[in-house]
């Protein structure tokens, strides 16, 4: 169940991310490696069973107050971004 | 030999006032001066930070407060966002990253006074078994520096085994805390899930990452875990249930106490760490416990279903990093698509970038349901094997790691092989449960670790366990050569 190197470009673009003509031969290697090491879980007998998404049984998403808790502290958080303009993320031009 | 000191001895020193905050402070930090620079296990230094919350310390003390870990001394792993300081997550694509809050963990160890050194050196973005992936470059076992810690949080283990802290934290996804811990002979505690907030721990894996604590001995761990615990609103799979006293458990008989070997983890464990793992479980029957076979018939699968579900969920927790509000962004973007590309092609290292599409892969249209549904069906076989476990023992014991600390670069290349590391430990992760590693012995001079998992919220009943083992033996009081 090999992957091939249209699977890994179509992948990689899925998942936004850049791989270099050089590195692509690895890619293709070790994830096909990978794929086939965990399509061990397809050959297994399961029956019917719900499937778990959370650790703890009975576990659910809490919910709180519809309460303003947090502060406006957008400054500070702006601080690591690479380009900020009026309070605004600067990316390149999207629209044309 | 201040270093050696456990957390109760330091404090009762400092009470006394035999030594000050600042003074035990400065003493940790010519040791991280000194023995750092073989081990690479900081990525950051907070020296002066760590002074001023030393001088605090004091003046606390002085003021009248007392606490076990007030003025103690301590590294976290790189994965906790600590407000003012770089939190790099051992990658590229946090270098620049300077957290502007603290985590919950962090918060908790700071309000109890504990001061920070630094932050551990890591497996990038917590990916990884062996210290090899970050980006800050390997760590280095204190037994062997041509050896590997273990991963992810080989920073924080190589520092707790060489004693550059009290104790050091650390996170769990699929091993991270138990297999380092194994591998250099620390103390490692992974609670149950849901036990220790996640606020503020970068997110690899959001059903199975748990933060915990590396530490000289399981009574230190108490101390420190004691701390850790606790219900916080801010994490939305935090546990709301009373957290026991830790401390106050320790020193219970064992009498009576029903270990389950697990049958899956000796089956084809070499022979050499199979003498260990038995030698371990004569003392457990010398202090009364009573030694039971079981068997978890799913645990085999333990391994690819992590591998689906793991990079599943670091596919998604990833994809907050995309160059425009933080962290790395590629020079000279020649559009957004671009933009998003490069700064994760180049900003992420090639273990991250395997899962990421490994997990993208597995959660795309037309896999779904193969792999994806299948794991989590898998992951309730495991866990309910786990549970049907607990009926008949009180706690699970086996080896924690199949072989002692491997050679840095041995296994690098290949990812499955690396992956087989953690089939002891994945089990746990998937369950939700609380495991902790203690060293039980050497094979050719390197530790090996003593793994026990225990139902959710087991913690006091398994520290307990490891501390009656501790009393009745002197492993985890060695120190490397070179180190001590």
């Amino acid at each position: 169940m090999s992957l091939t190197r249209q699977d890994v470009e179509k992948i990689a673009h899925l998942a936004r991310l850049s791989i270099t003509e050089q590195e692509m031969p690895v890619y293709v290697t070790s994830l096909s490696s990978i794929v086939d090491f965990v399509d061990e879980l397809s050959r297994a007998q399961i029956g019917n069973v719900e499937p778990m998404a959370h650790p703890l049984d009975g576990q659910h998403q809490r919910l709180r107050p519809d309460v303003v808790s947090e502060s406006d502290n957008r400054e500070k958080y702006q601080a690591n971004a690479p380009a900020v303009q009026a309070g605004l993320y600067v990316v390149p031009r999207v629209i044309e | 030999m201040l270093h050696t000191f456990s957390i109760g001895k330091l404090g009762r020193s400092l009470s006394s006032g035999e030594i000050s905050s600042v003074e035990l402070t400065r003493s940790f930090l010519a040791r991280i001066e000194r023995l750092n620079p073989s081990l690479n296990a900081l990525i950051t230094l907070t020296a002066e930070q760590a002074l001023l919350a030393a001088a605090a310390a004091d003046r606390r003390r002085a003021a009248g407060e007392r606490g076990p870990l007030l003025g103690i001394p301590l590294i976290h792993k790189d994965i906790f966002c600590t407000d003012g300081v770089r939190t790099s997550c051992g990658s590229r694509m946090l270098d620049n990253f300077v957290a502007p809050y603290d985590a919950t963990v962090v918060t908790r160890l700071k309000a109890a006074g504990a001061v920070m050194l630094g932050k551990a050196n890591m497996d990038e973005f917590a990916m990884g078994s062996s210290n090899e992936t970050s980006y800050y470059g390997p760590v280095k076992n204190p037994w062997d520096t041509s050896k590997v810690p273990g991963g992810s949080s080989g920073g924080s283990a190589a520092a707790a085994a060489a004693r550059l802290a009290a104790f050091t934290t650390g996170t769990d996804t699929g091993g991270s805390i138990r297999q380092p811990a194994a591998l250099t002979g620390v103390t490692g505690v992974k609670p149950t899930y849901g036990r220790v907030s996640r606020y503020g721990m970068i997110a690899f894996a959001s059903s199975l990452d748990q933060a915990g604590v590396f530490a000289r001995s399981a009574e230190d761990a108490a101390v420190v875990l004691q701390v850790m615990a606790g219900f916080d609103p801010r994490d939305s799979t935090s546990i709301d249930a009373p957290v026991p006293d830790y401390p106050a458990a320790l020193g219970e008989s064992l009498k009576g106490l029903k270990i389950g070997l697990l049958r899956e983890f000796f089956d084809g464990l070499e022979a050499r760490n199979a003498a260990l793992i038995h030698d371990a479980l004569k003392i457990y029957r010398n202090l009364g416990a009573e030694t039971v076979e079981v068997s978890l018939p799913h645990l085999p699968l333990s391994v690819p279903t992590y591998y689906v579900v793991a990079p599943a969920e670091c596919s998604s927790n990833l994809s907050r990093f995309d160059g425009v509000r933080f962290g790395y962004r590629c020079e000279n973007p020649t559009d957004l698509l671009d933009l998003y590309k490069r700064s994760r092609g180049e900003g992420f290292g090639a273990e991250v970038k395997r899962r990421i599409m490994t997990g993208t892969y597995v959660l795309s249209a037309g896999y779904f349901d193969a792999y994806y549904l299948k794991a989590q069906k898998v992951r309730r076989l495991i866990t309910d094997d786990f549970r049907a476990a607990f009926e008949q023992v009180d706690l699970l014991i086996g080896p924690t790691t199949p072989t002692p600390a491997f050679a840095i670069g041995a296994k690098i290349d290949d990812p499955v092989t690396m992956y087989l590391n953690d089939i002891y430990t994945i089990g746990a992760n998937l369950a939700g449960l609380p495991g902790l590693s203690l060293p039980c012995g050497f094979v050719e001079g390197l530790p090996m670790g003593l793994q026990l998992i225990g139902p959710h919220f087991s913690e006091a009943k398994l520290l307990n366990a490891a501390h009656l083992f501790q009393q009745a033996t002197d492993w985890h009081d060695r120190s490397p050569r070179g180190y001590e």
